[in-house]
C-alpha cells in the first residue's frame, strides 16, 4: 500500500483524494481523522497530520471544529482538474517511451488503445465467464 | 518546537577506544525517533549516558533543562528498556512490572496486563527461566506501560518473532496517540520501524551523521539503473554513493531528489528509476562514510 522513495504525508493524502475522486468521499462527507489514518496506514499520526494539513491547504478538506475533517465542496472537480493535467506526464509519456523502444507509432498505439476500451473489462481473477 | 533533550559535544572514551566522538543534538518533545547504525556505532552509550547511568567523558547533558546525574525528579520522568536488563535471580514478571509501578508515576495497570496477554508472558515463571523472546516482552510491557515522558528502546525485538514485534508497534503507535510522549527507538529492522518514527538519527562510529525529518529523506536518494555509459552520463557531477555492475548494466545510488526534468530525461534516455527504502540508504550512507574514513586515513598514513 505504501511505496518505498516518496514522503509518506504525500502517499496519505494522494489515498484520501483517491477516494474523493472514485466517489466513496462526497462532499461535505467525513474524512477520516488524522490517528485513523495513522492507525490504518501504521504509520506515525504527525506524518498522517501533515498529509491532512496539506488537504486543508488546497482546500480539498475542510475542519469544523470539535467534529472533525470534512470534504470541501467542489473538492472533487479541483482534484479531477489537477489530476487531468498530470496524466500525461504521469501515464502517456511513460507510455510513449515504453512505445518508441518496441517501434510501436501513435496509430498503433491508438488502435491498442481503442481495441482495450471497447473490450469487456478483466475480470479480477482472470477467469472466464 | 521546545526540545525535553539537548546534547553538547558528548564525548565518551573507553580507554583507547572513541565510543561517542563531540556528538551534539536535541531531542523534540513528543516525537518518536528512530536511533539508528551499525553495532559498535554508540547508540547504547548514548542511551545510557542519556538516562544517567554511564558517565560522560566530556561534553554537556541536558534532560528536562537540567543534570539527570542523581537526579530523581528527570529519572523518574525517563524509562529505559536494555537490550540486556538484568533482574535478580529470583525474580518473576510481576516482580518486575511492580517495582516499575512503583517508580513510574504514569504507569498503567489495565495496559500492562492487556500487553501480558497479548504477548502471551507467563507471569508464574522465573524472569531467569525466560526464554530470549519473553525476556523482550517483559522490557516492552515495561517500557510501554510506564508511559515515561520519555522512553528508550534500545533494540527491544531481540528474539521476539514477527506477530509479536507487529502488536509491539501497534501498541505503540496506537498508546503514543492518546497518550503523545518522546520516544526514541533503537533497532536495526530499518524498514520495520521506518513509518513509525518521525525524525531519524543515525549514528555511525560515534558521529551523527544524519539528523533529519524521516519524510525529508524517503525521496532522498535514487537508484539509476540501465545502459552503464547513459548512466554514468546521468550521474557525472552528482553525489554518488554507491555503483554496481553487472556487464554493461550500471545501477548507481545518488544523492538528491530528483526533479521532474530530471526524471523526464532519464525516462528518455531509457533509464529506470527505482527507489531507494531508509534502509539501504543508511546501509549505503554508512558504508560511504566508512570508505571515505578509510581513504582519509590512508591518506594519513601517507
Amino acid at each position: 500500500m505504501i511505496e518505498e522513495g516518496r514522503a509518506l504525508f504525500l502517499q496519505i493524502a494522494e489515498s484520501v483524494e483517491d477516494s474523493i475522486i472514485d466517489g466513496s468521499l462526497h462532499d461535505e462527507g467525513q474524512a477520516p481523522s488524522t490517528n485513523e489514518l495513522a492507525a490504518f496506514y501504521r504509520i506515525n499520526p504527525a506524518t498522517a497530520a501533515k498529509g491532512v494539513a496539506m488537504l486543508v491547504e488546497k482546500n480539498v478538506l475542510y475542519k469544523r471544529r470539535g467534529i472533525g475533517m470534512f470534504v470541501a465542496p467542489g473538492a472533487r472537480e479541483l482534484l479531477l482538474t489537477e489530476r487531468r493535467a498530470a496524466f500525461a506526464d504521469r501515464f502517456v509519456d511513460p507510455l510513449l517511451a515504453e512505445a518508441r523502444k518496441l517501434g510501436l507509432g501513435p496509430d498503433d498505439l491508438a488502435l491498442l488503445i481503442r481495441e482495450r476500451m471497447t473490450a469487456p473489462a478483466p475480470t479480477p481473477e482472470g477467469s472466464t465467464r | 518546537m521546545t526540545h525535553v533533550i539537548e546534547v553538547k559535544n558528548l564525548t565518551k572514551r573507553y580507554r583507547e577506544t572513541l565510543a561517542v566522538d563531540d556528538v551534539s543534538f536535541t531531542i523534540e518533545k513528543d516525537t518518536i525517533y528512530g536511533l539508528l547504525g551499525r553495532n559498535g556505532a554508540g547508540k547504547t552509550t548514548v542511551m545510557s549516558i542519556l538516562t544517567a547511568q554511564n558517565f560522560a567523558t566530556s561534553g554537556e547533558v541536558r534532560v528536562f533543562d537540567a543534570n539527570p546525574y542523581e537526579n530523581a525528579k528527570v529519572l523518574s520522568r525517563m524509562c529505559f528498556v536494555r537490550e540486556s536488563q538484568k533482574y535478580p535471580d529470583d525474580a518473576l514478571p510481576r516482580h518486575a512490572f511492580a517495582a516499575a509501578k512503583l517508580f513510574f508515576p504514569h504507569w498503567d495497570d489495565a495496559f500492562a496486563a492487556r500487553l501480558i496477554e497479548e504477548f502471551q508472558l507467563p507471569t508464574k515463571r522465573r524472569i531467569k527461566k525466560l526464554s530470549r523472546g519473553q525476556l523482550s516482552a517483559v522490557g516492552v510491557i515495561i517500557g510501554l506501560s510506564s508511559r515515561a515522558e520519555i522512553t528508550f528502546f534500545d533494540e527491544p525485538y531481540l528474539g521476539l518473532d514477527a506477530v509479536a514485534r507487529q502488536i509491539f508497534y501497534d501498541r505503540l503507535l496506537e498508546d503514543y496517540t492518546e497518550h503523545p510522549r518522546t520516544v526514541i527507538l533503537s533497532s536495526h529492522l530499518i524498514d520495520e520501524v521506518s513509518n513509525l518514527i518521525e525524525r531519524v538519527l543515525v549514528i555511525d562510529r560515534g558521529r551523527i551523521v544524519m539528523d533529519e525529518a524521516t519524510d525529508a529523506v524517503r525521496d532522498r536518494a535514487a537508484n539509476i539503473v540501465g545502459d552503464a555509459s547513459a548512466v554514468d552520463a546521468f550521474v557525472a557531477g552528482r553525489q554518488i554513493i554507491h555503483r554496481e555492475s553487472l556487464g554493461n548494466v550500471a545501477s548507481v545510488t545518488v544523492l538528491g531528489a530528483l526533479t521532474l526534468a530530471e526524471r523526464e530525461r532519464l525516462a528518455s534516455a531509457g533509464l529506470d528509476v527505482a527507489p531507494v527504502s531508509l534502509q539501504q540508504l543508511i546501509v549505503r550512507t554508512t558504508q560511504h562514510t566508512a570508505e571515505q574514513g578509510a581513504a582519509l586515513d590512508e591518506g594519513a598514513m601517507r
